[in-house]
């Protein structure tokens, strides 16, 4: 390294008043300085609904990739994955904080914050599909889930990006670029499953196989959807364009969709009504323990 | 008559524009295209706006606290920060200036970021795009190892000519 390179760091190095956090993000506002208020027109409580709903599957997605950590077959897949995790993360952060906006201007005060939404929510009261919350048994049902479920978000955010509500129209407008190279990750390494060993041809097929079941719930009409028109996207309108891309990879993978059936909803309920697959009380127990054993913590 | 005394934006300007990114301090945030306005709000303070390049780059934060310390010792005081989410940011908006600095330091800079009216085209390979030449002897002969590197913004490449490896920042 040059001197010049050096100097470069040394501004990293330099003092600061900063404060260290313990969990959580209560030091930063994602939104800090956006206009909070909720356009006229727009039923605000539907619209704090329709923001953590989304909010949540990125919330527990990116958990669900953060738990692959050192246990992946490569550090550069590694290194994919944890920087899919953070940009889903950022996408929940700013969408949970969005939702306390929302849940603020319906309520005429103050909604809960991010932090809130994330670490003191119960079970029932998360809104992710059971996709996001499924746990991977191996790396092709990783990279199958993730190809299914950055396809459909990038889809919808691809819609949202035109959205009544200007802001969650700017997060959904920036993760589309995110999604992108997501959804490319995920094709390429099904592909090379797929069109690869027989061994590993087996693998992605058997993957998929567990992966399909969870597909349906997310083109399910939902109530939350059918309250916001103009600003919320009817998920059964992504179908086709949904279903098209994981057409082609799936061809290019030489991979069959499976014939299987959708996983069943509970008395006609699935994860958008905070009904979730048994998996989802462990996952939600580790992602909340700190902060629920140490409330307000900070160093 | 009162007078206030205004902010000196030429001098709050060249401070912000001064703050160096975290993860690639060898660049300032208004190379970067991060830092997007300094003006003067309605009730006087300072207003800097910047935005965030990928949802989660922790950097942010770090620039914000790192604008409001040197706007502070350069004299300003009262500092609002804001974020602004839309247009979106993109490695277009990276500098002449900043993309010879990255070069320099041996990271690539990116090409220009292609936008379809549309669905997003699918990928199916890893030669997204067209070469990228080594930062380190010129070679075009260089392949992609890695989508994604230390940061959500780069991928990591390898050079044919010189064997190093190095990384790229993404178009986006």
């Amino acid at each position: 390294m040059t001197e010049d390179e050096f100097a470069a760091y040394q501004s990293l190095a330099e003092e600061t008043e900063d404060h260290r956090w313990a969990f959580g993000t209560g030091f930063t506002d994602p939104l800090e300085g956006i206009d909070p208020s909720v356009p006229d027109g727009v039923d605000a409580a539907a619209l704090a609904a329709y923001c953590l709903m989304l909010g949540d599957d990125a919330l527990v997605y990116s958990h669900r990739l953060q738990q692959w950590m050192t246990r992946l077959p490569e550090l550069e897949e590694e290194t994919a994955l944890a920087n899919i995790a953070l940009d889903l993360l950022g996408q929940a952060r700013m969408l949970l904080a969005r939702a306390g906006q929302a849940e603020g201007a319906a309520a005429g005060g103050t909604g809960r914050g991010e932090d809130e939404l994330a670490f003191f929510r119960d079970e029932h009261e998360f809104r992710n599909v059971r996709l996001a919350e499924h746990a991977d048994a191996d790396f092709a049902e990783l990279t199958g889930r993730l190809l299914v479920f950055s396809a459909w978000r990038l889809a919808l955010c691809s819609h949202l990006a035109s959205s009544a509500d200007p802001v969650l129209a700017a997060i959904a407008a920036k993760s589309t670029r995110e999604l992108a190279y997501h959804r490319d990750y995920a094709a390429q390494w099904v592909i090379r499953l797929g069109d690869g060993t027989p061994l590993s041809h087996g693998k992605m097929a058997a993957a998929l196989g567990v992966i399909w079941p969870l597909i349906d719930e997310l083109f399910q009409e939902d109530q939350v959807s059918a309250q916001l028109p103009g600003v919320a996207v009817d998920p059964a309108e992504l179908r086709g364009e949904v279903g098209d891309v994981l057409d082609r990879v799936l061809a290019a993978a030489t991979l069959e969709r499976p014939d299987v059936a959708p996983l069943a909803r509970v008395a006609g309920q699935a994860g958008r009504d905070g009904v979730h697959t048994e998996a989802f009380g462990y996952l939600l127990a580790e992602l909340q323990s700190l902060a629920r054993a140490h409330p307000d913590a900070t160093w | 008559m009162v007078t206030r005394a205004q902010p000196d934006l030429a001098a709050a300007r060249a401070a912000a524009a001064a703050v160096p990114d975290p993860e690639l301090p060898m660049v300032t945030v208004a190379d970067l295209g991060i830092l997007r306005d300094v003006e003067t709000g309605d009730d006087g303070r300072l207003v800097v706006t910047i935005t965030p390049t990928y949802s989660g780059c922790p950097a942010l934060r770090e620039i914000a606290h790192d604008l409001r310390r040197r706007l502070g010792a350069a004299g300003f005081a009262e500092v609002t920060v804001r974020t602004a989410l839309a247009p979106a940011w993109t490695s277009d908006w990276i500098t002449a200036e900043g993309r010879r600095k990255l070069l320099a330091a041996g990271v690539a800079p990116p090409h220009p970021a292609a936008r379809n009216a549309g669905p997003v085209p699918l990928t199916l390979t890893t030669t997204r795009r067209s070469a990228v030449p080594c930062p380190q002897c010129g070679s075009d002969s260089t392949t992609q190892t890695a989508a994604f590197s230390g940061t959500a913004c780069k991928a990591l490449y390898r050079c044919q000519g010189c064997g190093e490896p190095f990384e790229y920042v993404k178009e986006i």
